[in-house]
């Protein structure tokens, strides 16, 4: 059967009998960034062009359809165009600030990476703590947007990193108590951990109908933290005029876009490691027969299916919900999700006290 | 516990109202044959026109070359901006009564707008919206046009 598994384990065993176990260890490294930065560039392709894709037939439209078969090329024209461009700055801006944004936006996304498992095995670095560590790298994200806005030297920039900082200091609370109400279940913040909990079914189907509010509140509290509509509050094309980007052009603005969009994914693939099994094949109980011919599906096939899944949902809500305003987002968070999610968590727990669930 | 009622009501109906917007563009990412877009220079042929388009004012006139304008200039007096000009003459008809029926139906394509208040305006339903609209010429004498065809005559009947 094909498994990725193999395929890395026996390259690892060819490598260490070739090279000294330092040399490995680098050339690992090396091996992964560049897989991580590939993943990037073809997530930030796909996904721009899935989004508008979707954006399209949602509204009876058919979308990008010009450049190569069905338009796939047009996210990489647009790219090319993008790099092309000059790296404009302008004056008066915090030099230092106005360069690193970007970065710590981008860097940030690609230390979530780190714990995801993508397949049955591969995964870059297993850590006890992966769910802690993606909640306390995630909402460092925010930092650099209010860098951005704060370096650009613009009331509307720095309108925008404000709305921003408020939104996703208050959406970490209800996300990370919805992740709690899985973690409660599981009882360990390992992602493999979790995933392998979930081998007779998964949390959505087993948790009862707790699991799946946590699984509503999660989607909406990601939807908010990664600032998409109808959340895009730090953007808001209407009012701020693009929000904490307005001033960068250029790569640098790519680096933002690319960030989104990457953070989107993130979101996602968590959300269905928790919620949705991660690799695992959907398996029923004890139907031995039946969870066998899902195995046959190779792992990374269910993940990365999962995955977009989630990520259709999300641009589903974006095409089809109205925008809110700054004091609706804030009182949605702090009146409605937030209890709800604290409730929802206490009766989470008592079904794992008394082990009501499957 | 009035308070929770009226909040769970709340969120109840909101959760509501947002599955029933997401239920309508779920319909439309599921049936692709909803899409209205045209691709218009290449469809050229088959290109298929919404029925409220309006591109330009023709008369309609039937297979022995007679119209319904009698002249009346309802379609001059209604539109805002001048753009048609009737001009009039007098025919002695079988009877040795001298009628009133156009000599000429100008229309100015470059001052239109496409407003239809000529359309409704006129008693006889003589002219109509045509639904062409690749009107761009060289010469701008060109957009000015005589909508009642050579040799065209008033139908009988028609008052």
């Amino acid at each position: 059967m094909f498994s990725i598994e193999n395929i890395t384990n026996s390259f690892h065993n060819w490598l260490s009998s070739v090279l000294s176990e330092t040399l490995v260890m680098l050339v690992e490294m090396g091996l992964i960034a560049i897989a991580a930065i590939a993943l990037f560039a073809v997530l930030g392709l796909v996904l721009v062009y899935m989004e508008r894709k979707v954006a399209a037939v949602i509204q009876i439209r058919l979308g990008p359809n010009r450049v190569g078969p069905m338009g796939i090329f047009q996210t990489s024209a647009d790219t090319l165009k993008l790099v092309l461009k000059e790296g404009f700055m302008p004056n008066n801006v915090d030099k230092f600030l106005y360069k690193l944004a970007p970065f710590v936006v981008m860097i940030t996304a690609m230390l979530i990476l780190a714990p995801i498992p993508f397949a049955k095995g591969f995964q870059i670095w297993d850590i006890n703590i992966g769910v802690f560590y993606i909640t306390a790298i995630s909402s460092i994200s925010v930092i650099g947007i209010l860098m951005a806005g704060w370096a650009s030297n613009n009331k509307y920039s720095l309108l925008g990193a404000m709305r921003s900082g408020a939104q996703i200091v208050s959406y970490e609370l209800s996300a990370g108590m919805a992740v709690l109400s899985i973690i409660v279940l599981t009882g360990s913040l390992n992602l493999n951990e979790i995933i392998e909990s979930q081998r007779n079914g998964w949390w959505i189907f087993k948790g009862h109908i707790p699991a799946l509010i946590a699984f509503v509140i999660y989607i909406i509290a990601v939807t908010a933290e990664t600032n998409r509509a109808p959340f895009d509050m730090a953007e808001a094309e209407s009012e701020l005029t693009g929000g904490f980007h307005t001033e960068y052009a250029g790569m640098r603005f790519a680096l933002f876009f690319l960030a989104e969009y990457i953070n989107i994914f993130i979101v996602c693939a968590i959300g269905a490691t928790l919620f949705f099994g991660g690799w695992m094949p959907f398996h029923i109980g004890n139907w031995e027969g039946f969870n066998h011919v899902m195995d046959f599906i190779p792992s990374f096939v269910w993940f990365f299916g999962k995955t977009f899944f989630l990520i259709f949902l999300i641009m589903w809500f974006r095409w089809t919900f109205p925008r809110l305003r700054i004091d609706q987002l804030l009182n949605l968070e702090w009146k409605y999700l937030l209890p709800i999610s604290m409730f929802n968590l206490l009766l989470m727990t008592v079904i794992a006290i008394k082990g009501w669930h499957f | 516990m009035s308070f929770l009622k009226t909040y769970i009501t709340e969120v109840y109906g909101a959760v509501k109202s947002l599955l029933t917007g997401m239920k309508l563009t779920g319909y439309y990412f599921t049936h692709p044959k909803e899409i209205i877009t045209e691709e218009y220079p290449d469809n050229r042929l088959t290109l298929k026109m919404a029925d409220r388009f309006r591109g330009e004012v023709v008369m309609k006139h039937d297979d022995n070359n007679e119209h319904a304008c009698t002249g009346c200039s309802a379609c001059e007096l209604a539109c805002p901006n001048g753009t048609i000009k009737i001009i009039n003459k007098f025919e002695i008809n079988a009877e040795g009564k001298k009628k009133k029926a156009i000599d000429a139906f100008v229309y100015h394509l470059e001052l239109c707008t496409m407003c239809n208040l000529c359309i409704e305006a006129c008693p006889t339903d003589a002219i109509k919206m045509a639904q062409t609209f690749e009107h761009s010429v060289y010469d701008r004498r060109l957009l000015t046009k005589q909508l009642n065809l050579p040799g065209s005559k008033i139908r009988e009947g028609v008052e």
